[in-house]
């Protein structure tokens, strides 16, 4: 026995990998989340600022990521236009844009549209479209935004949009949320815009980054919501604050930890596995 | 034949049934995308010298202004139970291709293939491609030939160039540096490709000397500083001692010290130093298992995505 | 002259940059070198893109084993440049704009250019990543060995986690909450995790501040290259 576990073929750990998230899919199996103090603190901060701050919403994922931080997106944007916040979305990622227009297309026109007071193109939201330049592009966008770009991503003159009026950058804004896939990501917003400018940041992460973000919370970062778990947490206490968003197509996060549970169970074992097998392979040499 | 090309040739045949079957015989089919028309009109206003916006449904064909009036049609994803939507063949295409890509890619967890090959191929190309179509529109046109050159910009790439713009010459710095960036290329001339790179490099050697001591250093020293016996006021009113904050407050301070400790190799770790670095070490070992342990969740999010791309946007096995 | 030009070019501009997060009147400056650091980033990205055409016409050209995915790549870069940078299947957004013809974004929805993102490159990249997952369970199994004890702080530490990312972790009685996997995950992550990326990142920013002074005083000049 110990000598067919010692030369398991891998293909059978993918297998059983592909099986542990396909099943609970295919039966739609979902788990709720009990939030942590960081995802709390970033709920409450968003839900703290008085109606039609400006918040600055800045995607910075792509495809790769998509699985983690799309919940996350759709939870933020969702938080703020019930709270009538002023969102200026933006990205620094080439692959990004996509991101944005999925966001905004599914969010604040799929669900705000035609509610009685609906979202306004450049009075509400107004998408930036990809500032390129990576961590350079952060300074200039809070310093002065209208030096990296005079137009939105439509072409439209920044000047021509009424809720750019008196806005020069993040500095004047009350909050970035960033929500990061890696590099340029939270970091930098945090190296190159929050901290040198004072300006409120919270951040979504992957789980890849959220033990590099850690140490930023909470004097730097208002909140950190970290991963499809966070995404997940999230989805719950906006759920409890408003109803509405409590059935389970509104919580993509929700819906995707089930798959996580099993999965987990499946690396514990994995890994429990692995150091018996090392274990007992140690005390038959030793025997020998 | 082979017993492992047998056992291939069946499942694929299976799967291939399968999809037929459900393409065929179902309402919902396999990867049936649709889209509704989103359409923009306008009149040319000679008063005013432009295109102005004209709601479509206003003019019918009988009104004189209808051969006058200049049309753009856009098609954009139909929401669910939307009754104009139509029926899209090359998004639907588009969900089978990237369904087939998608299990080519997953196929070389079972061997290494022609498929895995060809996909990667592909995306080696459509990666590349994509980076270089962003790099001209968003950079070289948008934020380059706009300052250098605002008339043509606007003439023959980004109409909305505004037009009280001057040219400004300083950018023929950048043009100069990025035509060095080609030297590279030259038997005798190499060494001028170093000065866009000495640029670059400077550049950001000044950028981030002072954002790092800033954010990452100055910042992260000043959260270190807690109180290490913490009071809080209980409901009375009364000042009490938060053993649990003070002990964390203490397991932070501590933590941050030993492990300083450990990376500190101007003193030798032995004795007292040798025994706080190893504490430092633990703690060091704590910061990766939790790290570790969030990288496998990140990852398995990603393989429940595309199962979930499979089973219900390709396959409409699962969901509404 | 060959190396001195470029080392007193990355010297004072990068002092600029320092001195401008000091000095206000510098801050154009600063601005306008972010500027053009985002050009420099993107012609290069053009000789990235250059060199990769002729590495695969060279294989095609010399029949390297695997010359026919090269042909791929190279007709797929072709494609994609083409479509994105012709605007392929865009239309006007604005009716201001309505005669001409190229005045959309270049990755609007609908285009030829999105139809390739959204259907070739987005699933693939994902899939690429997701195998990732696979490849953790089979380390998992194979690799994670505890062989000492700081492996196995490390392999315990994981496996607190583990649990107490999902639902599994509240299976003791809430007289035991202290110990419940989410109370000692959280406990981790605000305290020792928070403490050991702490340290990790003050030493990281000295070594970053050391190395850019090096770069700013002339002392390090390995980005220069060989002599040639």
């Amino acid at each position: 026995m110990l000598d067919f576990l010692n030369t398991l073929d891998r293909r059978w750990v993918f297998l059983a990998m592909g099986l542990a998230v396909a099943i609970p899919i295919l039966l739609g199996i979902g788990a709720t989340e009990q939030p942590t103090a960081q995802t709390q603190r970033m709920f409450d901060y968003i839900e703290a600022l008085p109606a039609g701050s400006r918040v600055l919403m800045a995607l910075d994922y792509d495809p790769s990521s998509e699985a983690e931080l799309t919940p996350m997106a759709y939870s933020f944007t969702r938080h703020c236009c019930l709270k009538r916040h002023k969102l200026y979305f933006l990205t620094l990622w080439p692959s990004g844009p996509p991101m944005l227009d999925k966001t905004i297309s599914k969010v604040v026109l799929g669900e705000f549209d035609s509610s009685g007071r609906p979202m306004k193109y450049g009075e509400d939201y107004l998408n930036l479209g990809y500032f390129p330049g990576e961590f350079g592009a952060v300074n200039p966008i809070c310093s002065n935004l209208r030096q990296s770009k005079s137009q939105d991503s439509k072409g439209i003159s920044l000047d021509a949009l009424p809720m750019m009026n008196g806005v020069n950058g993040g500095k004047d804004m009350q909050l970035i949320v960033n929500v990061s896939g890696g590099y340029p990501g939270a970091k930098e917003w945090v190296q190159y815009g929050s901290t040198p400018h004072n300006i409120p940041m919270g951040a979504g992460c992957t789980g890849v980054q959220a033990t590099q973000l850690f140490p930023y919370h909470p004097d730097q970062l208002v909140g950190l919501v970290a991963a499809i778990r966070g995404a997940a947490e999230y989805e719950a206490i906006l759920a409890k604050a408003y109803p509405q968003y409590n059935e389970l197509r509104w919580r993509d996060g929700t819906r995707r930890m089930g798959a996580q549970q099993w999965a987990h169970r499946l690396m514990i074992g994995l890994i429990l596995l692995g150091n018996a097998i090392h274990i007992a392979s140690r005390r038959g040499r030793g025997r020998r | 034949m082979k017993r492992e090309t047998l056992i291939w040739t069946m499942l694929l045949a299976f799967g291939a049934v399968f999809l037929l079957l459900r393409a065929v015989a179902t309402e919902r089919g396999v990867g049936r995308q649709y889209v509704v028309a989103r359409e923009i009109a306008g009149l040319f206003d000679e008063t005013a010298g432009k295109i102005v916006e004209v709601d479509p449904k206003t003019i019918t064909v009988d009104d004189s202004r209808y051969h006058r009036m200049q049309r753009a049609t856009q098609y954009v994803e139909a929401l669910h139970g939307d009754t104009s939507a139509v029926f899209s063949l090359s998004r639907t295409i588009g969900i089978w291709l990237a369904a087939l890509l998608t299990l080519c890619i997953f196929s070389y967890m079972y061997r290494d293939n022609v498929c895995y090959k060809l996909a990667e191929a592909l995306i080696v190309g459509v990666s590349a491609g994509y980076a270089m179509v962003v790099a001209f529109w968003d950079v070289l046109i948008a934020k380059f030939l706009v300052r250098l050159t605002p008339n043509v910009a606007r003439y023959a790439f980004v109409p909305d160039t505004p037009t009280g713009n001057d040219t400004e010459w300083l950018y023929l710095v950048p043009l100069i540096l990025g035509v060095l960036v080609f030297a590279r290329w030259l038997p005798k001339g190499k060494w001028l490709a170093r000065w866009p790179l000495a640029f670059v490099v400077g550049t950001t050697a000044g950028l981030k000397l002072i954002s790092f001591l800033d954010a990452d250093f100055i910042s992260q020293i000043r959260s270190t500083i807690l109180p290490l016996v913490v009071f809080a006021t209980d409901q009375g009113g009364a000042r009490v001692f938060d053993w649990k904050q003070s002990l964390e407050n203490i397991v932070l301070v501590a933590g941050v010290l030993t492990s300083l400790t450990y990376f500190y190799f101007s003193v030798e770790h032995t004795g007292v130093v040798g025994r706080i670095s190893r504490l430092g070490v633990w703690v060091l070992m704590i910061t990766f298992g939790a790290s570790f342990a969030l990288t496998v969740m990140s990852r398995i999010t990603l393989l429940t995505m595309r199962l979930e791309f499979l089973f219900q946007d390709w396959l409409g096995i699962v969901g509404g | 002259m060959q190396k001195t030009v470029p080392v007193v070019i990355a010297g004072s501009v990068g002092a600029l940059m320092a001195l401008a997060f000091f000095s206000p009147p510098l801050l154009w400056m600063r601005e306008k070198a972010e500027e053009w650091f985002t050009i420099l980033a993107a012609i290069a990205m053009l000789l990235g893109g250059t060199n990769l055409c002729v590495h695969h016409l060279r294989r095609i050209s010399d029949r390297e084993a695997g010359w026919g995915f090269s042909a791929v790549t190279l007709l797929t870069f072709v494609i994609t440049v083409g479509v994105g940078v012709l605007k392929v299947g865009v239309v006007p957004e604005s009716a201001r704009n309505l005669d001409r013809a190229w005045s959309g974004g270049y990755l609007q929805e609908g285009g030829a250019f999105w139809w390739m993102f959204q259907y070739v490159y987005s699933p693939m990249m994902s899939t690429m990543f997701a195998l990732l997952a696979f490849y953790v369970a089979s380390a998992a199994f194979r690799a994670f060995r505890a062989k000492n004890f700081e492996a196995a702080l490390l392999l315990v530490t994981a496996i607190i986690v583990l649990i107490g990312q999902t639902p599994d972790r509240d299976f003791l009685p809430e007289q035991l909450s202290f110990i419940r996997f989410e109370t000692l995950t959280e406990l981790c992550k605000k305290t020792f995790v928070t403490a050991g990326q702490r340290a990790i990142m003050i030493g990281i920013a000295l070594g970053v501040a050391a190395t850019s002074l090096r770069i700013l005083l002339g002392l390090d000049r390995s980005y220069l290259g060989g002599d040639e």
